[in-house]
């Protein structure tokens, strides 16, 4: 179950952290160009789109989406084959938004990769619009409506085992919290994975080390981590989640159909790219006020320039 | 006996393992989720070991895993118990299954008190409550062995039946309804016998064999009771039952399952909104049942028994007068 709880963010001191992401540019947030931009700039760009969400009438999953975006955008604009012209393409592969409450960096990714136009991003949370706090399943390129935690594994088991027996050649991915993993059910399909040898299944797990009440190891400890997943029967490939060039290792060295599952874990933090809000379980979800996402656009923006 | 009296003098669970043995030899979409039952491994693996699936003792990841499946086309048959499907899996069930309405097949053995002395933990008494209320949900209740058979090969037909269905059944072999073939039609109640004074309305294997037998004992009295085999709870077969609300007295409701909720529950919803009338609901009360009892023990102390239903009828039609 998720339970989130919205608050107002208040001003938090700015905190450095160093990255390997390369220059973003200021480009608008409507602007749906994509063509030009380099992956770190699509990453850039889906930063400010979920700011701008955040300013939607009821706010946003603004941590757990800052958190997953570098994932999320080497995943849509480099590694996933997708056709958005054809949503239901038998052969794409499927990822599954395990943390559904991270719908605005997903929302950000589905309209870089043009399966929605960028100015409907807009309507985040607005009444009748179909971007809901968690993904429904209408939308195109969602595979499951997902916003409870726990059930992504599973429905990833099933496509990766229908994959396989239909001999189709796309992969399933599911992305989960790192408090999600708290939920038994996904131990349930961690297990069967391993089990079925399904390897065209990877679980990325988004290690921010944040839950709603604090500190994972202090609410409930996931420690030894990648040791549970190994002993789960999964091959852990642990990387630095704001990595793009380490996520791009780790999606490239993912087994075939028989194999050993794969679970990445992506070292994140919580709020990245966004001073006011990096590594503040308060931001987890948050409403930005005029005024607060003022300042949170140009911190991230500052952030940006000094890493150019 | 008959040919078909022999054929089915058996469990629903068994006709049900066989037929979808049979169905999925000519269905390849057919894909046997298994959770460890007992029963599946034997026939059904070992014919078709590229259909079948254990997830393991683990009823949340059958229903992920069953949803993964369908949407990728296949027709997942997913086995585990009534109790565990409605209440441990509810929320695999809600929203993974009902919420996408994708066509999973949910069978759940040890409907109503068939666990006998099992004991509560593997009674299901409150599932087709629970299923009755997921969007896009079909609900059957084959009142036997037979019934089974037709509802199972129904339930291979995507066309009619493009959406998720949650199939209960028994453990062990119950009396025949039906003394031949039938006609049978999901959504489309089944009229055992005709009457004009009092309509017993029921689902489920005892509480069909135990209405059949009032209305035999009402006819010594002098009274003509309809009788109607609701296999198909959801949806509701309106018409069937409206028309029995203004031809007859009454209803009296009769099922495995507690009295709120189920087929009792639908029946006073719909006579409730387009022709009030006097609903008697029998069928288990509110409680743990925590009692040792085999399956028609436990559903005798809670007044599943032709007397009583025979008795709630009389009243019925006394309160008319």
């Amino acid at each position: 179950m998720s339970t989130p709880t919205t608050t107002t963010a208040t001003d938090h001191a700015a905190m450095e952290h160093a990255t390997t992401e390369h220059a973003a540019t200021e480009r608008a947030s409507s602007d749906s160009a994509t063509a030009e931009r380099t992956t770190a700039e699509q990453a850039q760009l889906m930063r400010e789109q979920i700011l701008q969400m955040g300013t939607g009438p009821d706010g946003t999953h603004v941590g757990g989406s800052l958190s997953s975006a570098d994932l999320l955008t080497v995943l849509y604009q480099e590694v996933l084959r997708l056709r958005p012209e054809e949503p239901d393409w038998p052969d794409r592969d499927r990822f599954i938004l395990s943390k559904g409450h991270a719908s605005a960096a997903l929302y950000a990714a589905l309209s870089a990769r043009g399966f929605l136009p960028a100015e409907e991003l807009a309507e985040y949370g607005t009444s009748g619009s179909r971007l809901a706090g968690h993904p429904l399943r209408r939308l195109p390129g969602v595979e499951f409506p997902t916003g409870s935690l726990g059930h992504g594994l599973s429905l990833g088991v099933g496509t990766a085992l229908a994959l396989r027996r239909t001999g189709r050649s796309g992969r399933a991915y599911v992305l989960m919290g790192d408090g999600e993993l708290q939920e038994g059910s996904v131990w349930e399909a961690a297990m069967s994975a391993a089990h079925l040898r399904l390897g065209g299944l990877t679980a990325i797990v988004d290690r921010n080390r944040l839950q709603i009440t604090g500190d994972t190891e202090e609410r409930m400890g996931l420690e030894p981590l990648a040791g549970k997943w190994r002993s789960f029967g999964w091959q852990v490939l642990t990387v630095d989640g704001h990595d793009l060039d380490a996520l791009r290792a780790a999606f490239a060295a993912l087994p075939g159909p028989t194999g050993q599952p794969v679970v990445i874990i992506a070292d994140t933090v919580k709020g990245k790219g966004v001073p006011l809000f990096e590594n503040k379980k308060k931001s987890h979800s948050v409403k930005l006020s005029p005024n607060l996402h003022r300042r949170a656009l140009a911190g991230l923006r500052a952030r940006s320039r000094r890493q150019s | 006996m008959t040919d078909w009296q022999e054929r089915y003098a058996t469990a629903t669970r068994d006709v049900y393992r066989a037929t979808l043995l049979d169905i999925a030899k000519s269905d390849t979409r057919v894909f046997c989720v298994d959770t460890d039952m007992g029963g599946l491994e034997d026939g059904f693996e070992a014919e078709l070991p590229d259909q079948y699936v254990n997830v393991g003792i683990a009823e949340a990841n059958l229903m992920g895993v069953s949803a993964g499946l369908a949407a990728e086309g296949l027709l997942p048959f997913a086995n585990t118990i009534a109790s565990f499907a409605a209440t441990r899996a509810c929320e695999q069930v809600k929203v993974d299954i009902a919420g996408n309405a994708l066509p999973v097949r949910i069978v759940g053995t040890h409907g109503g008190f068939s666990a006998g002395h099992y004991g509560p933990t593997h009674h299901a008494v409150e599932d087709v409550a629970i299923m009755r209320s997921l969007p896009n949900l079909t609900v059957l209740v084959p009142a036997d062995a037979a019934e089974t058979e037709y509802a199972v090969r129904a339930l291979a037909d995507t066309e009619q039946l493009p959406g998720p269905v949650y199939l209960r059944l028994g453990r062990k072999a119950t009396p025949l309804v039906h003394r031949g073939p039938y006609t049978f039609r999901i959504g489309q109640a089944d009229l055992l016998r005709p009457g004009r004074d009092v309509t017993l309305v029921a689902s489920g294997p005892v509480p069909v064999a135990e209405s059949v037998a009032a209305a035999e004992l009402l006819a010594g009295r002098g009274i003509a009771a309809r009788v109607l085999n609701l296999h198909t709870v959801k949806p509701l077969d309106a018409e069937a039952v409206l028309s029995a609300a203004r031809e007859t007295a009454g209803l009296v409701t009769v099922e495995d399952h507690l009295v709120t909720g189920g087929l009792g529950g639908a029946v006073a919803e719909l006579t409730a909104a387009h022709h009030p009338c006097r609903v008697h609901r029998i069928g288990v009360p509110d409680g743990f049942h925590d009692q040792v009892g085999t399956e028609t023990e436990l559903l005798a102390r809670a007044g599943v028994t032709a007397p009583a239903i025979a008795g709630a009828a009389e009243e019925v039609m006394r309160e008319r007068n």
